[in-house]
Parts: structure tokens; C-alpha cells; sequence
């Protein structure tokens, strides 16, 4: 039983991919197909498309950067939660090793910060 | 710790289909309202009836919309990744849904003799739960940018993960500040954990506030409402939607149901997002003040009106900023994010712990004012000793010109003249000078 709770999570889960699955799937049936070959190509303001590569085109590394920095943020953010629920429990001893490890991670920030890894031009 | 949790879990199988039911019928009709109630405000605000023709004031307006567009085409583009483009709304909608699963709506009430809370469902890890939610619904859009094989969807899907991201980021720090002072991560705890008034002293007066986190974290709440229109894709953040950049976006190659579900998928985060600011940071489903005076006002079916007027509120803030602000740059905005909400909510997080480590112990005056003025002094350092990375610029417009009115040399760019005079074209120049040579020759 102490698994129950999770259970209308899955529930509401499971209708809204029904929901979902059903409406792109009924989507082609119901409405109407007039074939046009510009119509299938991709949008660009009504110029020829620029040729796509097999697979997508290139985009610019700054997005992967972003995502690296997200991982390491959202490690530092879970690490932060269960701290925060226990903190009466923990009292000092957590206050300081929780800020050891932000001053941790703010090395690896401040670093980024320098390197210009945060910079959008 | 839990045992305030046991009554969810404990439901009978029909109650647990009603309430998904319920909650699932909220979300539609919340999403058909909250569109029509967009379009309505903004077009108050900019001197115009607003759609005001199907139904009364419109009301059916987004419903017919919502109709109209499942009787549309639906293109799958030559160049599409077809599975991957079938699947990311889906992916998007169905993340949103589950969201809203731990969201409560009021206290305990009795349905057919069974008592159960209007509230789906609470976990110990409730609100990781939402946020795990909207970073899985994050895949929806940059894969749907990626299949759709077209160079605006790519980069608008890529720019809405990066942005979505960024700002999960300053979201996901925001809140640790409710967690610390409620002690728990379940919303209902949460909300019952604002539910007593606080006296403040200032300067003498006593000032008797609602316990709400909003005015107790007055930073997290701001940080967290200014990420939530980040994460939501919402102007003035709307910048993967920037239509005078990337036409529409990830969705610009969707068309019919798929769109149509990309949009309540839009609306729905916009939704969790004041659902979950009504639970941490407004009193959740309990009344504001002048009618919590009233006993009953917090019983029954009642709170289920002050949690819905509360994200109506909210609802209105964020068609207010759409009505009132411009779109930001993209470099600004991370900016924003990475350099400002960030570095400020984990300073903010280590000031509020340190204040309650020191007024919760029974230390000496001089280690209270080390545990209090030790992570001062550190970011004061780090903020004083910062290195300037910002390097002086030549400016290449007055001092680089040389006297032939060039930059860099014989080879260099020319640059116009900065005295407006108009100089003679070279050309000109080579015709009187090819003429005068020919006269010089004549004469001699």
C-alpha cells in the first residue's frame, strides 16, 4: 500500500497520453488532404528552402554549453532540496557543509563567468 | 514525517477515476478560458472589444477555435523525422497533464460518505514532481524544432530548451527557500504550513501578516514569478516564438491537432506554473484575508473558488506583461538568467539559512555574527575582487582613419567621412586627374 499515492499520478498520466495519442491520431482522418507540393516543403517566407542535411542542420555550440551548465546547476539544485526539508534537523553542521559545497560549485560558475561561457553575442 | 500524508493513497477506485476526471476537465477548461481571458484582457488594454461572437462575450470563442483547427489539414512536411514529429506534442501535452497531478484544490470533504481531500494526489517529493514534469515536457518542444527538418523550428525548439532550462534552473533555486521554512516538499504540508498568521515587528508596530511565503521570502517569490515567465515561454520571454525572428517557432511546421495540442500544452504550464505559485507562495486554496474572517470560508467546496480566483490573478499578471512589455534580446535574457536570478537566489537561499541556523541555536554572540557575517563577507570579497573582464574597446571609427580615409592600412575598409562633407568619388577623382594629364600632355 505505501505505493498508492503514485497511483493516480499514473492515472492522470495514462489520460492525458490517451487524450494526446488519440487527438494526432484521429488528426489525419478528420481533416481534409489536398495535396500541393510547396505546401510539404519547410516554411522560409516563401523562398525555396535552404537544403536540410539528412538528419538536421547545424546549430550553434552555445546550446550544448547551456545544457552542460544545466546539468551541473540541477545536480547542485537536488543536492539543495533534501537539505532544505531536513534543515531544523541538520542545524549548523548541515548550514556549513551546504555552503562549503555552493562555494564548490560557484568555483565551476565563476570559472564559466570568466572563461565567457555565460556570454550570448 | 509522513503520517500527515496517509489520507492521500487511501481513495476507492472510483473516487481516484473522478478525481483524475476532475482534474483532467479543470485543465481543458481552464486552457479554453485562459485563452479567451488572454484575448479579452489584451484587447481591453489596447482599446478594443476583443472576440465578443461566439457564445455570450465570446466565452465559445477558443472552443470553436479548438474545433476549427481538428478540421484542418494536417501536413507532415516533406523533410520531417515523421515518428519523432508524431510523437513530441505528445510528449509536450502529456507532461503538462501530470503536473497538475499534485496540486491541491482544498481541504477534506465527504463525496457519497467517502472523505477525501480535493486534491489528486500528495508525495512526499511533490514538488520535484512538477518540475520534473516540466523539464520532460522541454523534450516535446526541442524535439518537435528538430523533427520538423526546417531551419526556423530547429532554432526556435533549441532556443526554448536553452531558455526552458535556464530558468528551470533560477525556478528550481527559488523554492528552496519554501522547503527550509515549511520543512517538507508535499504541497498540502506546504499549504498548511502558511495557514497561521504572522506578527512581524518593525520599528515598534506589530504588524500582523498572512503566513504566506510571499510576503515571509519576498525574494524567492520574485525570482521565482519572473523564472516561471521565463520557463512558461511567455512575453516578454517569448523569444522562441519571436515572430520577427523565427515566424512561429518549434511550431512553425505543426498544423491541425498537433498545434492545437502544442498551444494547450502552453497553457496548461502557464497554469501549474500560477497553481503551483498560488500553493508555495500565496496560501494555497486557503482565503485571503477579509474573507477568512468568515469560518466557513475554508471548508467545504469554498476553497476550490479562492484557488481558482488565485490563478485567475495570476492568469491576468501574465497577459498584463504580455500587454505591457517588449520581447527582450536573447543575449540579455540569458544574461539575466545565468549572471543575475541565479547568483542571487543561491545568495539569498545562504542568507535566509544562515539567519535561521543562528536564531534556532544556542551559540555565543561571536559565532553568530561568524556563521551570519562569514557568507556576507565572502560575497562581498568575490564581488570586490571580481576581475573586469570587459576589455576597452578601440573605437575604430575616429582614431583608426588614415588620411586616405581608410581603416587599417592601404588594403583596410574605407569609412565615410565624419564631417558629412560629401567627398569627391574616387572615380571622379581618376576621370579630372586622366583629363588633366592629357591636357599637360597637349600644351607640351
Amino acid at each position: 500500500m505505501s505505493l498508492s499515492p503514485y497511483i493516480p499520478i499514473v492515472g492522470l498520466f495514462a489520460l492525458g497520453a490517451g487524450f494526446a495519442l488519440f487527438s494526432v491520431a484521429i488528426a489525419p482522418f478528420v481533416g481534409p488532404r489536398r495535396y500541393n507540393r510547396a505546401k510539404l516543403d519547410a516554411y522560409e517566407c516563401g523562398i525555396e528552402p535552404t537544403p536540410q542535411p539528412i538528419g538536421g542542420g547545424r546549430f550553434p555550440v552555445k546550446f550544448y554549453l547551456t545544457a552542460m551548465l544545466f546539468i551541473v546547476f540541477d545536480i547542485e539544485i537536488i543536492f539543495l532540496y533534501p537539505w532544505a526539508v531536513s534543515f531544523e534537523a541538520l542545524g549548523v553542521f548541515g548550514f556549513v557543509e551546504m555552503v562549503l559545497f555552493i562555494i564548490t560549485v560557484f568555483v565551476a560558475y565563476a570559472y564559466v563567468w570568466r572563461r565567457g561561457g555565460l556570454d550570448w553575442d | 514525517m509522513d503520517d500527515k500524508l496517509t489520507q492521500f493513497g487511501q481513495d476507492v477506485w472510483w473516487l481516484v477515476l473522478a478525481k483524475v476526471l476532475l482534474v483532467f476537465v479543470f485543465l481543458v477548461l481552464m486552457t479554453l478560458f485562459a485563452i479567451w481571458y488572454e484575448r479579452r484582457v489584451v484587447a481591453r488594454m489596447q482599446v478594443r472589444p476583443g472576440p465578443n461572437r461566439v457564445g455570450p462575450a465570446g466565452l465559445l470563442q477558443s472552443l470553436a477555435d479548438g474545433l476549427k483547427l481538428a478540421f484542418k489539414e494536417d501536413i507532415m512536411p516533406k523533410m520531417a523525422d515523421k515518428a519523432v514529429f508524431f510523437i513530441a506534442p505528445v510528449i509536450s501535452t502529456t507532461c503538462a497533464f501530470t503536473a497538475f497531478a499534485v496540486i491541491p484544490f482544498g481541504p477534506t470533504v465527504s463525496v457519497f460518505g467517502e472523505k477525501t481531500p480535493i486534491q489528486l494526489t500528495d508525495v512526499p517529493v511533490a514538488v520535484l514532481l512538477v518540475l520534473a514534469c516540466s523539464s520532460m515536457g522541454i523534450y516535446g518542444i526541442v524535439l518537435g524544432g528538430w523533427a520538423s527538418g526546417s531551419t526556423y523550428p530547429l532554432l526556435g525548439g533549441l532556443r526554448s530548451s536553452a531558455q526552458m532550462i535556464s530558468y528551470e534552473v533560477a525556478m528550481g533555486l527559488s523554492i528552496v527557500a519554501v522547503f527550509m521554512t515549511a520543512g517538507t516538499m508535499s504541497t498540502s504540508q506546504i499549504v498548511d504550513a502558511q495557514k497561521d498568521t504572522q506578527t512581524l515587528t518593525l520599528g515598534g508596530f506589530d504588524l500582523t501578516v498572512p503566513g504566506w511565503y510571499a510576503f515571509l521570502l519576498i525574494p524567492s517569490f520574485l525570482i521565482y514569478a519572473i523564472a516561471a515567465v521565463g520557463e512558461t515561454n511567455r512575453a516578454p520571454f517569448d523569444l522562441p516564438e519571436a515572430e520577427s525572428e523565427l515566424v512561429g517557432g518549434f511550431h512553425t511546421e505543426y498544423s491541425s491537432l498537433k498545434f492545437a495540442l502544442f498551444f494547450l500544452a502552453e497553457y496548461i504550464n502557464m497554469v501549474t506554473v500560477s497553481g503551483l505559485a498560488t500553493t508555495l507562495f500565496l496560501g494555497g486554496w486557503r482565503a485571503p484575508w477579509p474573507i477568512s474572517l468568515w469560518d466557513g470560508a475554508n471548508q467545504g467546496w469554498w476553497p476550490l473558488l479562492w484557488f481558482t480566483i488565485k490563478v485567475l490573478l495570476l492568469l491576468f499578471v501574465f497577459v498584463w506583461l504580455r500587454g505591457t512589455l517588449p520581447r527582450l534580446r536573447y543575449d540579455q535574457f540569458m544574461r539575466f538568467g545565468w549572471k543575475v536570478l541565479i547568483p542571487l537566489s543561491l545568495l539569498w537561499i545562504l542568507t535566509l539559512a544562515g539567519i535561521r541556523v543562528v536564531q534556532g541555536s544556542d551559540l555565543t554572540v561571536q559565532a553568530r555574527l561568524a556563521v551570519v557575517g562569514g557568507p556576507i563577507l565572502v560575497a562581498l570579497a568575490i564581488w570586490m575582487f571580481w576581475p573586469d573582464k570587459r576589455k576597452a574597446i578601440e573605437d575604430p571609427g575616429v582614431h583608426g582613419v588614415d588620411a586616405a580615409g581608410r581603416i587599417g592600412g592601404t588594403e583596410g575598409f574605407p569609412v565615410p567621412p565624419l564631417n558629412l562633407e560629401v567627398p569627391v568619388s574616387p572615380r571622379a577623382q581618376r576621370v579630372l586627374g586622366e583629363r588633366e594629364t592629357v591636357s599637360t600632355s597637349k600644351e607640351s
